[in-house]
């Protein structure tokens, strides 16, 4: 610990901070620009220049580290004399039009230029004009109004991973560009528009829409991935406006992924549901709530009467709050069916019933960053889990070595040190020999039901070298990502990744691929349980029910089955669909919609991957007469009879789901299932469909966020496939193809496709009528 | 050239930037000497200590005690550079000792890579003197060939290899750290300090940056003893230096001399003033350092202490020299433009100062200039100086604020009567600057 | 073998350097630790324009998939150093050194002595696309002032008015 005296006051600081830090920890402010406590220390704008005692001239506090005994002024007439001449040189070149910026209100240079400016410029000069850049449909650009902070530069080479922007040029010509007229395209670009101190880089959506003080700003919680970043959404006249990051530094630190930020477009998309509506013969037609609710009261009624209880069953989308799940699966329990699943891309299900508990990461966010070893096992990391992936990314630098096992790649722009890409059927042989490595490495033997499996298998060099990593480190995690549980043989992979864990020494963790994947299970909107066994997902889209009741999903988009499950729910007698958005393809399989509030118009829970309950109000008034999911449910409770549906509000639904003070239990976390013996089927030798859900059609709101839908990672699906499987198959990257006899796309070379494998994205209209995500697939010349 | 020196002297054999010649001249004896004797390292720092070999890179700072900056114990790799990016306005002796004795270069710095513990080491050579980059890489090959670098140097357990790096256009990379980014492959942007390259230099390694004449003076020292260098100069200032004398003298160009040697010396060893011509001003350390007046030079001795008490910089020992023919805001102008040119474009002050300053120089210049500009240039000059990363935004500020101290009332004649207080017939027979 | 993820993803096409200028750069690369790539930037950078007269947005791009480097950082580099040209210039480029030293001994006298002669202004090339004229700062050459570079490598020295008639001359050759 070193001591330092600033301003006035005593503290004692680690050795290596700055002293920037230990002004900010005695609540001295230093005025900065260039400065973030998550960015590399460029110490360029010099505005941040305070007076240390011996010092003969004033020192920048973010780059100046504390030493024994320093005292350090921030406002003596020294620093302030410095900071002043700084921020005089920082305006010379700026625009001062703030009234028609549109950072005007939030912006450092204006808020501090107050403080620090002079009122009139000694500067008579011409002033710079920088040209814009497109950056693409997410960031503008006012380039004139930079200050060459490099705050973006930096973030796009070290928070994202890839060097997209950078300062071309030099001295007064000095320019913030990215590469002859590329966009940038990582998939945390609107960071870099919280990050400029100035209006340079604005959002573009939200261009010129309201001024910072016109919004009143309300907490929320992302409905995407299973992070749950924390939010702050910005209202006005009963408007989401934007969306900014709420900084929570367990959770989404101080960032946010852009499907967090921008999908808040898809709220006052033109799909919106506003009214109740139901299917009269053929014809649709809008309704009030009681003809609509009661038309699915007496639907379900009747089904059960002719057809038995189990007739019906739910579906609920992962990203439903926690009450929602509930309400959901105790509405088919209360009317005697076990037929509920929220696990909509899964398809295979045998461990079911032999789970200790709820799937989740297996530790606290926050503790990823101490980890020193990790496996991710069947995952697009990068675009799946934006910020999880960022952290791993930070993890890297200090350290971590990533391990990586997937049937197809991407660029996660980190250093992955070990890969092992197999075909889907692949998976489970190449995840045994890791394990058989591991016993060689370690000694240890694996359990009793992994003696046949193990039984000829032989480590890989690949495989050596990823269960050599693991077993030499002291912080290690294995981790399963949502390809792992998508994929057909699911229970075996968990059960192989399980015992590698255990025998490395490592946690185990499931990453969990919605808002609330974890929360599905507490809730208990599963078809197995202490009461009964129901229908699972699978069951319920491919053999068909009678009576369905969707929550919040698009059958055709959001299952493992797309357009065939939709036919296959279009076969029942009643559907009755609660959506916030109406598409044309619910128009065909549905009988009634019934529209429910998106999160910014409901309170709810989110379960994120660690496990944490994160509660959230509404934000704005519900749109038409769109009403809360739980309200609608209990509604619908109630008429049917059920009992205990006569709650006023929605954290007495919270109650029963959560402990007392609204946390998830952590006896109820926990990944391990019973594995009683292992049996690993080869595949066929055919081309096998690997999918990954893309990053901007993994639901339904970012699938109608019209600048995300312009962004490079919402292009068209393609058939990817390596130069090796494009040869055999006689294709030339580029030209069309078609897969599963059905749909051409275009093939396109990729080197990160395993071989005899054919990447096809899912979630998307286009590829909707391929069916299962993964298995073999024909692929043929058009 | 003369013959009192010990870089440039001597030089009148054939092609004297080859090995063989060199080693004619005693060439490579030193190093020898060291691997044959197995001098220990710290016997070669005390020697340069003793030497008070002063860095010939413009700051003066003396180099035994930077070399013993460097952490002998680090494990890993650690650095040495070599600073050939000769360019600031005024210097071109660094261009002369690669182009006509680049083995004396390649031998010191051996030496300190030994002393040092470096394995490699880079010579970052200035681009626009491409061709002397090209000789440097025929030096080395040839040193290479006999055994003088690589793995177990002479037949010792010693190794050190040695590479050479050109620059393309960028003044600053002539600063130590942005050199090292420069290496790096990266823009020549300067690096805040600390830490510094002792400890975090070169790839984040341990590294030594000296310039060209410092490691050229090395082989002398080991060979004839530190007390043998400081006694050709004076206390605190040992050595001969080389002198780079430019501008309006007969015979511009290159000479060493014994540190303290009267400026007058020197100055009749250049040939005198041209055209018989008055001294009106004269720049002592190169473009970055403070002017000081004919009169004021007269009286100096060139070394460090008596330039620095003149109040000015021996710098890197570029002689710019001006009659009365110069048009001092003109002068400036051009210095001014230099700086602007030449900014990183990193930190605010310099970024956005220089641009000013030249402006105003140059409304100056151009019969614009306003009554309270010479104030404005000073409340610039003091706005960057200290408060840049590196030392450029000095370097900027001194020209004018020197240029307007010492020669204020031409700047005051310019603002008033919008024309230059020197003729401008008088301005073109001195320097042909302006064809009228 | 299946790629590691970090590869780039497009291929790479070799045919934009001749295989003598690769060539070049692989022995430039030789000079640095081999997790250090990027030194070999500003010599691969040198090399390519050497070949290519000038620095195409597509041969930067290739540098940087040749080194392994986002293009951006590399087009910082040859935006950053005065000697690479980012647009087309004449077979014959002239930087005159105008800086103070070379002025006070004819720098500036030289170049517009070039200016008349070619009929052009600084950074103009000519009609027929033979010759570009730059001005340049301090070339470390001031003692033999006037001092120009003929296409970045090659310095003259003490240019007067005859020698540079001799040398345009030379050069239209
Ligand atoms: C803007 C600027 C330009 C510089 N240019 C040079 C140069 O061309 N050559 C040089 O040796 N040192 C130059 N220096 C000084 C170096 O930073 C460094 O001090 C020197 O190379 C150290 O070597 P020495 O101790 O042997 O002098 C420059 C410094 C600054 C701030
Ligand atoms: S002082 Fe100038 S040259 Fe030095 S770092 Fe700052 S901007 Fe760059
Ligand atoms: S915040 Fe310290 S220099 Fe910018």
């Amino acid at each position: 610990m070193l001591e330092i005296e600033i301003d006035g006051k005593q503290l004692q600081v680690p050795d290596g901070s700055t002293v920037m830090e230990a002004a900010n920890q005695v609540g001295a402010y230093v005025p900065h620009f260039c400065y973030h406590k998550k960015l590399s220390i460029a110490a360029n704008c010099r505005m941040c220049l305070v007076q240390v005692e011996k010092a003969p001239k004033p020192l920048p506090a973010c780059a100046t580290p504390v030493t024994n005994g320093m005292k350090v002024w921030t406002h003596s007439e020294q620093a302030v004399k410095a900071q002043k001449g700084v921020m005089e040189f920082l305006l010379i070149n700026h625009p001062l039009d703030c009234p028609i910026c549109d950072q005007g209100g939030e912006c450092q240079l204006q808020d501090l230029s107050v403080g620090y400016g002079a009122g009139q410029s000694r500067y008579q000069e011409e002033k710079r004009v920088v040209a814009n850049k497109d950056l693409g449909p997410l960031v503008s650009t006012d380039m004139t109004r930079c200050i060459n902070c490099t705050r973006c530069v930096r973030f796009t080479s070290e928070i994202a991973g890839l060097m997209e922007l950078g300062q071309a040029f030099r001295g007064e010509h000095a320019e913030i560009m990215t590469f002859v007229e590329k966009t940038v395209d990582t998939e945390l670009s609107g960071n870099i528009i919280d990050l400029c101190p100035v209006g340079a880089l604005t959002s573009k959506p939200f261009r010129f829409d309201a001024r910072a003080w016109e919004m009143s700003r309300r907490k929320s919680v992302s409905p995407h991935d299973s992070l749950g970043s924390n939010l702050i959404v910005q209202v006005k006249h009963d408007t989401v406006k934007r969306v900014l990051p709420l900084e929570n530094e367990a959770i989404n630190e101080c960032w946010l992924s852009d499907k967090d930020r921008f999908s808040y477009e898809a709220l006052t998309a033109g799909e919106r549901l506003a009214k109740p509506m139901v299917k009269q013969g053929g014809q649709w037609l809008e309704t009030d709530w009681s003809t609509a609710l009661e038309y699915v009261v007496n639907g379900l009624r009747s089904i059960q009467a002719d057809h038995g209880k189990d007739s019906v069953g739910a579906l609920v989308s992962p990203h439903s709050t926690l009450e929602e799940m509930y309400l959901v699966q105790s509405l088919m329990r209360g009317i005697g069916s076990d037929n509920v699943d929220f696990r909509l891309r899964q398809v295979d299900f045998s461990n079911d019933g032999k789970m200790a508990g709820a799937p989740w990461l297996g530790m606290p966010i926050a503790e990823t960053g101490t980890l020193d070893r990790l496996l991710v096992v069947g995952s697009f990391f990068r675009k799946d889990h934006p910020l999880l992936a960022q952290r791993v990314r930070q993890g890297i630098k200090k350290g971590l070595k990533l391990s990586a096992i997937n049937s197809a790649f991407d660029d996660w722009q980190m250093p992955v040190a070990n890969t092992l890409c197999v075909a889907p059927s692949g998976m489970a042989a190449a995840l045994l020999a890791v394990l058989k490595a591991l016993v060689e490495v370690t000694g240890k033997d694996a359990g009793p039901a992994f003696t046949d499996a193990l039984q000829g298998v032989s480590a890989s060099s690949e495989a050596r070298a990823i269960a050599e990593s693991l077993a030499s480190g002291r912080r290690a995690a294995v981790w399963l990502g949502n390809a792992a549980v998508q994929h057909g043989a699911a229970a075996t992979l968990h059960a192989i990744s399980q015992e590698i864990a255990q025998l490395a020494g490592a946690r185990f963790g499931v990453i969990g691929e919605a808002a609330n994947s974890v929360g599905g299970y507490i809730a208990g909107a599963i078809p197995f349980g202490s009461e009964g066994h129901g229908k699972n997902a699978v069951q319920m889209l491919t053999q068909g029910l009678k009576g369905y009741v969707l929550f919040n999903l698009e059958a055709e988009l959001d299952t493992a089955f797309g357009n065939q499950a939709a036919e296959m729910i279009g076969k029942a007698e009643m559907v009755a669909l609660c959506t916030p958005f109406k598409s044309a393809k619910a128009l065909e399989y549905a009988d009634v919609l019934l529209p429910i509030a998106p999160f910014t118009e409901t309170a709810g829970v989110f379960v994120n991957t660690e496990g944490r309950a994160q509660s959230f109000h509404p934000v704005v008034k519900a749109l038409g007469d769109s009403r809360p999911g739980w309200k609608v449910l209990r509604v619908i409770g109630e008429m049917l009879g059920v009992q205990g549906f006569d709650f006023d509000k929605v954290e007495e639904v919270r109650k029963r789901v959560l402990d007392a003070d609204g946390l998830v239990a952590d006896v109820r976390l926990d990944n391990t299932v019973r594995i009683d013996s292992v049996a690993v089927e080869k595949g066929k030798g055919g081309i096998e469909r690997v999918s990954d859900v893309s990053i901007y059609a993994a639901d339904a709101l970012v699938r109608r966020a019209p600048a995300l839908q312009a962004t490079k990672d919402a292009e068209q699906p393609k058939a990817r496939m390596s130069a090796a499987t494009l040869g055999r198959l006689g294709i030339q990257s580029g030209s069309s193809v078609r897969v599963g006899g059905v749909v051409v796309l275009d093939a396109l070379e990729d080197k990160g496709v395993a071989d005899n494998c054919v990447r096809i994205a899912g979630g998307h209209a286009l590829t909707a009528s391929l069916g299962a995500l993964f298995g073999e697939i024909s692929v043929e010349r058009v | 050239m003369t013959d009192q020196g010990i870089i440039l002297s001597g030089l009148d054999g054939d092609r004297t930037w080859r090995l063989a010649d060199y080693v004619k001249r005693g060439g490579y004896d030193a190093l020898k000497k060291i691997i044959a004797e197995k001098i220990p390292a710290d016997q070669i720092i005390g020697e340069v200590k003793k030497s008070a070999l002063r860095g010939r890179g413009g700051a003066g700072f003396p180099t035994g005690l930077k070399w013993s900056f460097m952490p002998r114990a680090f494990p890993g790799a650690k650095y040495l550079a070599c600073n050939s990016d000769e360019g600031e306005p005024g210097t071109f002796k660094d261009r002369d000792i690669l182009r006509y004795n680049p083995h004396t270069v390649i031998e010191g710095m051996i030496i300190a890579g030994y002393a040092m513990g470096c394995e490699r080491g880079y010579n970052y050579i200035h681009g626009e003197i491409f061709e002397v980059y090209d000789r440097f890489e025929e030096a080395l090959q040839e040193a290479r060939e006999a055994g003088l670098l690589g793995r177990n140097i002479l037949g010792s357990d010693f190794c050190f290899d040695l590479f050479a790096h050109h620059g393309y256009g960028a003044y600053i990379c002539g600063e130590e750290t942005a050199l090292l980014e420069s290496i790096e492959g990266k823009k020549g942007q300067p690096r805040f300090k600390p830490p510094f390259p002792a400890s975090f230099g070169l790839y984040g390694k341990p590294t030594t940056i000296n310039n060209t004449e410092t490691f050229a003076s090395i082989p002398f020292i080991i060979r004839e003893g530190g007390d043998a260098f400081l006694a050709l100069g004076k206390p605190n200032n040992g050595g001969t230096k080389l002198f780079s004398v430019s501008g309006h003298v007969n015979k511009p160009g290159n000479y060493e001399i014994p540190l303290g040697t009267p400026f007058s010396t020197l100055l009749e060893m250049a040939g005198g003033m041209r055209g018989g011509r008055k001294l009106k001003a004269v720049i002592p350390g190169g473009s970055s350092a403070p002017v000081l007046t004919g009169a004021a030079m007269m009286d100096c001795t060139m070394d460090y202490d008596s330039i620095s008490k003149a109040g000015s910089m021996l710098g890197s020992g570029a002689v710019i020299v001006m009659d009365e023919s110069t048009c001092m805001v003109k002068a400036l102008e051009r210095l001014s433009y230099f700086y602007f040119e030449e900014s990183c474009g990193q930190c605010t002050p310099c970024r956005e100062g220089t641009g000013w300053l030249y402006r105003v120089v140059h409304r100056i210049e151009s019969g614009l200039g306003r009554p309270d500009d010479l104030d404005l240039l000073n409340s610039v000059t003091a706005n960057i100086m200290g408060r840049t990363i590196c030392a450029l935004g000095d370097a900027a500020s001194m020209p004018v604020q020197s240029f307007i101290k010492h020669f204020g009332d031409e700047f005051a004649f310019h603002i008033e009567h919008k024309k230059c207080l020197v003729p401008k017939e008088v301005q073109y027979e001195g320097s042909k600057i302006y064809v009228a | 073998m299946p790629s590691a993820p970090n590869e780039t993803l497009l291929t790479v096409e070799i045919k934009m350097l001749s295989p003598e200028s690769l060539k070049r750069i692989d022995r430039e690369l030789d000079k640095y630790p081999p997790d250090q790539k990027q030194s070999a930037t500003m010599s691969a950078l040198r090399i390519a324009q050497e070949e290519k007269g000038w620095l195409a947005s597509e041969t930067i791009e290739f540098v940087a998939e040749y080194l392994g480097l986002p293009a951006i950082a590399v087009y910082e580099v040859a935006s950053f150093y005065n000697m690479y040209d980012l647009a087309p210039v004449g077979a014959k480029k002239i930087t005159v050194c105008t800086n103070l030293p070379c002025a006070l001994s004819g720098g500036v006298h030289a170049a517009d002595y070039i200016k008349k002669k070619l009929g052009i202004d600084f950074n103009e090339t000519t009609a027929d696309g033979c010759f570009t004229l730059k001005e340049g700062e301090c070339m470390g050459a001031c003692g033999d002032a006037p001092v120009l570079l003929v296409n970045n490598h090659r310095m003259c020295s003490w240019m007067t008015e005859a020698k540079i008639d001799q040398l345009l001359a030379d050069l239209q050759k």
